[in-house]
């Protein structure tokens, strides 16, 4: 029995230190001459590995490393940009927030901001204000999302319900002030539709003081985790040059170490008084795209609480009747109020002829809008220049010369969102 | 925001010697300079030495019933100098041929697919001039003011033959 057990043993130590000198790492190196080379295309999809959508990846394999990977999109093509061509422009916001389905409080603010410049009127400051706050929310929104659909995609699986535990609760602030969990058509071409409830402001203290405990919670969870730390580290390292090339701007750019944040560099919203710092990565691996995305989050949470105390009273919406609905009240009492408010339904607002392209600081990186005015009620041309869709070219400097397990980290850390891509 | 005298500085050094720009217009939102389409790889290159090195966005737009047709507008960032310029040109429908600018501004690519897609400008020198967004048999240009909107036949198995759509 006894000398059994210690053959058993020896076997397995023997085993264990014969697998420990595999090194793979020689796979990773450059392609084997083509008559050695065992290349595989792989179709992956149509479908997200994190089911954001519909993405499909071709990919080409030598054994487990990805030689190259081709993203084809698509799948998700509803038209929005071809429909706003058909609608008056306060029609518009309600659809534009459906293309990035995880920011649409960015979409709305990228559209209404076009529309704005070429009214050329002036946004109340604490309409300003209100939508700074949230938009915040909606950052730490989506980048909640981010953290847990990509944990899940490292197999850490609490980190979903954690995540989804909280973005619950910025979804119930959402519902309290504007109406709705997600697409709400809050904001509004002049301003914001209705001023904030009474009770959400301590609804809101109550998530802030929360909230930072909870983002410090996740990061004991996963910041030291060695699982984690493996399949994240030294992952999906793209440098700032090859992702300034293919045009990449916000988490990923700023995780290569470019301190790129259209909130400080070019202030829009009232943004310039607010008092935060642009976390940076050094290394432009996933797990600086992790801490970034994390430090992003308290950022916010600074902002958002120096919004609530300075927030400033006046008006929610612009004044300007010709491009706001008047209050309800006065509809009873003034002739001018009812004609305004019969012109804006049925017609809608006509704006000068231009064109603008205002850009905002999304939570995945520069989200563009382009809205172009032939002087008449409707846009003559609207398009989102999506931060997705630029950033997905950047996907196969990342995930080239790796396993393909790891290419599915680097894709969740790249954070596409489909519905913003195809539009 | 540039100023007025910086965006005649820009279109002088931009111009050179082959008169490449056509026009300026600056609003309070934007500065724009409008260019040849043949020039178009020059121009973006003397704008790059200029500090505009980054290409954020860059689309399509039908300026019907106006002619030239078609417009393709480049929205150029500059971290430098913390500003933004745009860059537009006019193709008409009969040549809609505009030199690509994929093998200088890698960011290009998806763009111009989708301009292509979208509004049937074709970019000389794209290295995967395909549709992106459209299905690849598809004919037509859907984002050009004279296509309609609204008709698209859903294909199922039972209408193949009968129902007259896009794929024939």
């Amino acid at each position: 029995m006894v000398e059994v057990s210690t053959e058993r043993t020896t076997t397995t130590v023997e085993y264990r230190a014969g697998e420990a000198s595999i090194d793979f790492a020689e796979q990773l190196g450059t392609v084997v001459q083509h008559e050695q080379a065992e290349l595989l295309t792989v179709n992956f999809g149509p479908h997200h590995p994190a089911t954001h959508g519909v993405l499909r990846l071709l990919t080409t394999l030598e054994g487990e490393v990805v030689r190259d990977v081709q993203p084809i999109i698509g799948y998700l093509h509803t038209g929005i940009e071809k429909t706003a061509e058909d609608k008056a422009y306060w029609k518009v916001v309600p659809i534009v927030e459906r293309m990035d389905y995880l920011a649409y409080y960015f979409n709305a603010m990228a559209y209404c901001g076009a529309v704005e410049d070429l009214l050329g009127i002036e946004v109340p400051k604490r309409a300003q204000y209100l939508r700074v706050i949230h938009m915040e929310l909606n950052r730490i929104m989506s980048h909640l999302v981010w953290l847990a659909t990509t944990a899940l995609d490292v197999g850490a699986m609490s980190i979903l319900w954690y995540g989804f535990r909280e973005r619950d609760t910025i979804l119930d602030l959402f519902e309290y002030s504007s109406g709705q969990r997600v697409h709400p058509r809050y904001f509004q071409i002049g301003g914001v539709m209705e001023d904030i409830p009474a009770g959400w402001e301590a609804k809101l203290r109550r998530f802030l003081t929360e909230m930072p405990k909870r983002i410090g919670q996740y990061e004991s969870m996963l910041s030291n985790n060695e699982i984690f730390l493996r399949r994240m580290r030294d992952v999906g390292v793209a440098d700032a040059e090859t992702l300034q090339a293919k045009g990449v701007a916000g988490p990923l750019l700023r995780a290569a170490g470019v301190p790129w944040d259209l909130r400080k560099t070019m202030p829009y919203s009232s943004y310039e008084d607010f008092d935060f710092k642009v976390p940076v990565g050094t290394r432009g691996d996933n797990y600086d795209r992790y801490l970034v995305r994390m430090a992003e989050m308290r950022e916010s949470l600074k902002i958002i609480e120096q919004a609530i105390d300075n927030l400033p009273e006046g008006p929610y919406i612009t004044e300007d009747r010709k491009v706001a609905l008047p209050p309800r009240h006065e509809l009873a009492t003034s002739m001018e109020a009812l004609i305004h408010h019969f012109k804006l339904v049925t017609e809608g607002m006509r704006v000068p002829a231009g064109e603008a392209y205002h850009a905002i600081e999304g939570p995945r990186g520069e989200l563009g809008c382009f809205v172009r005015s032939d002087g008449s009620s409707k846009p003559a041309r609207v398009h989102m220049r999506d931060p997705s869709f630029v950033h997905l070219q950047a996907f196969g400097d990342m995930a080239r010369n790796e396993y393909i397990a790891d290419m599915i980290i680097t894709l969740a850390c790249l954070d596409p969102i489909l519905g913003g891509i195809d539009r | 925001m540039l100023d007025v005298e910086e965006l005649e500085r820009l279109s002088t050094v931009v111009g050179g010697s082959d008169s490449a720009v056509l026009g300026t217009t600056l609003t309070s939102c934007r500065a724009e300079l409008q260019v040849r389409p043949g020039s178009i790889v020059d121009v973006l290159e003397r704008l790059r030495g200029e500090g505009y090195n980054m290409l954020m966005s860059l689309h399509g737009v039908d300026y019907f019933p106006e002619e030239p047709r078609l417009g393709v507008a480049y929205e150029l960032l500059s971290f430098e100098h913390q500003r933004r310029l745009s860059v537009k040109l006019r193709v008409s429908l009969d040549t809609p041929n505009v030199p690509s600018v994929t093998p200088t501004w890698p960011t290009a690519n998806f763009h111009e697919r989708e301009v292509y897609d979208m509004f049937g400008v074709v970019f000389d020198g794209h290295p995967d001039l395909r549709r992106i967004l459209m299905p690849e048999d598809y004919i037509g240009h859907p984002q050009r003011r004279d296509f309609p909107i609204g008709g698209e036949p859903v294909l199922f198995t039972g209408n193949e033959d009968g129902n007259p759509g896009w794929w024939k």
